[in-house]
């Protein structure tokens, strides 16, 4: 059963589309389930800046490791603080939004 | 993880974690309580009376989007009898603005309301992108905050308003709290912490039309940044977000990198940084004649205020923090020129003694502990009450700050035309 890919959802908001080519919505498949576990958002997120970001400057999207604080993740519309944040599993079909609040008022 | 349930119906799925409490709520229970505290703050803080007319400044981000819904939905819910209507600035910032400009037009269809735009090139002769060309990158963030703080009151006496609302949040108050202690400017943090500020009506003109006497405040002076992106995408809100594409302030981006960093560790730093702020206000003799609460946190501003280029356009794209600490230098040392040009040009009137107004000592509260702080003393006489002797606008100078700008520009103006022709 695994080897499959999981085609997710990603968007991006608040003028961090300006990172991806300027498009807010993107269809993302991703290796599927190794043996017990799916990929995580961990995952997810350096697979976005591996092959879906356009722009150099990857400290805009990821510091230390990890998503940049004032950029918020929901998950099927859920803060990612209550899904477990980057250690979410990813399951096919999920929506998953990055929000950044840092631009403009 | 099992779904949480809400937290205030304890049915639905909880989608929202509140940064200031953990509460887990639903996105119906979210959006009820966040307009309620708004409703809250409104009425503790007397912002509004019946009848009167609010301008709501609009730049088209989130912050005066979700202003501009959430006063909308109260007004209608509660009652309050005022008269909102959108206030724009056109800064003239090709590529930038243009498309701001669009989603304020399709907001004051969506939310009804009168829109009036008002371009730097009218009020001053000038859009920041010919100001760029002219003075550089470099410190161009001070020219257009000096420039829309006085544009947005302009714009508001145009239309008969007195009262102007602008998207200021939790965070953006955090942030300027932390730069003026940063700086050690303490006299200013009780303006920038205060809900209400205004221009003294008695010392300056009768006209019912001038720009001196307009009343600002921050009605989402307690919301968290996180819970207006929320609020706005929850309730599918259009709003656009860009950078300004002049360099935003380095040193303001370093302070909304460090409030970001601390919300990531402790939610409630924000809050509590803002709190803060407002409680050592209080403590500032002389600062900036705030009544300290006792007038309901009213205090009067003069030129500057929170927010260097847009409200809270700041760090993020380009702005980013090893960049930042190269622009620093650059960015603080604009600054400083504005700042240093405007203290020396201070003319010595009769009622100033080594660059002590008497005046300001007849304004003090009675009570005030002034003669305990000399130092603090020294440094608020910049903030005396005055009016500009070109434009009429309120001054801590003989000449108000903008119009010092405008000399600047206007001086080299000529020789570029020549260039030009
Ligand atoms: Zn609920
Ligand atoms: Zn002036």
């Amino acid at each position: 059963m695994a080897s499959d890919t999981i085609s997710i959802t990603v968007e991006f908001t608040g003028g961090l589309e300006l990172l991806f080519g300027n498009k807010k919505k993107h269809t993302v498949s991703l290796p599927g389930a190794s043996k017990t576990k799916n990929p995580d958002i961990t995952f997810l997120v350096n697979h976005l800046c591996e092959n879906l970001m356009q722009d150099s400057r990857r400290e805009l999207f990821v510091l230390d490791g990890g998503v940049r604080p004032g950029i918020l993740v929901l998950i099927n519309d859920a803060d990612w603080e209550l899904e477990g944040e980057e250690k979410y599993e990813l399951q096919s079909g999920d929506h998953v939004l990055f929000v950044s609040t840092l631009h403009g008022g | 993880m099992p779904p949480a349930p809400c937290a205030i119906c304890e049915t639905n799925r909880a989608l929202i974690l509140r940064p200031k409490n953990h509460q887990k709520l639903c996105k119906t229970c979210f959006i009820n309580v966040f307009e309620t505290e708004i409703h809250n703050t409104i009425i503790s803080n007397k912002l509004f009376s019946r009848g009167e007319k609010v301008a709501i400044g609009a730049s088209g981000g989130k912050d005066s989007t979700v202003l501009a819904s959430v006063l909308k939905t109260l007004n209608e819910r509660y009652d309050y009898g005022v008269k909102l209507m959108l206030l724009s600035i056109d800064e003239g910032i090709k590529g930038y603005r243009d498309d701001s400009l669009e989603t304020v037009k399709r907001n004051a269809q969506q939310y009804d309301m009168p829109l009036t735009i008002v371009g730097y090139d009218e009020l001053y002769g000038w859009t920041m992108d010919q100001v760029v060309e002219q003075v550089g990158k470099k410190g161009n963030c001070t020219y257009c905050g000096v420039f829309r703080r006085q544009a947005l009151d302009r714009g508001a006496a145009t239309l008969g308003v007195r009262h102007v609302v602008t998207g200021h949040n939790a965070d953006d108050i955090a942030e300027t709290v932390l730069m003026n202690l940063l700086r050690g400017d303490l006299p200013r943090l009780s303006r920038t912490t205060s809900i209400i500020t205004s221009t003294p009506s008695a010392s300056v003109s009768d006209d019912p039309n001038s720009h001196t006497n307009i009343k600002r405040s921050k009605p989402l002076k307690y919301a968290y940044e996180k819970e207006i992106v929320l609020y706005a995408h929850h309730k599918s809100l259009d709003y656009f977000s860009t950078e300004c594409i002049y360099s935003p302030e380095a040193f303001r981006g370093s302070a909304r990198a460090l409030i970001k960093n601390l919300e990531r560790v402790r939610p409630s730093a924000i809050l509590d940084v803002v709190r803060s702020g407002e409680d050592m206000g209080k403590l500032v003799p002389g600062a900036s004649n705030s009544c300290a609460g006792e007038c309901g946190g009213k205090s009067q501003v003069l030129e500057e205020e929170v927010g260097g280029c847009g409200s809270s356009n700041s760090s993020a794209l380009g702005g980013e923090m090893a960049a930042l600490d190269k622009q620093f230098g650059h960015n603080e040392a604009a600054e400083m020129d504005v700042l240093e040009t405007e203290i020396r040009l201070k003319p010595k009137s009769p009622g100033q003694e080594n660059g002590r107004d008497i005046s300001k000592e007849l304004r003090r509260p009675k009570n005030s502990r002034s003669k305990n702080a000399p130092t603090i003393e020294k440094k608020s006489i910049r903030q005396v009450m005055g009016q500009c002797s070109r434009c009429g606008y309120l001054s801590s100078q003989a000449i108000c700050k903008a119009c010092m700008l405008l000399e600047g520009l206007n001086k080299n103006r000529p020789r570029t035309m020549v260039v030009g022709e």
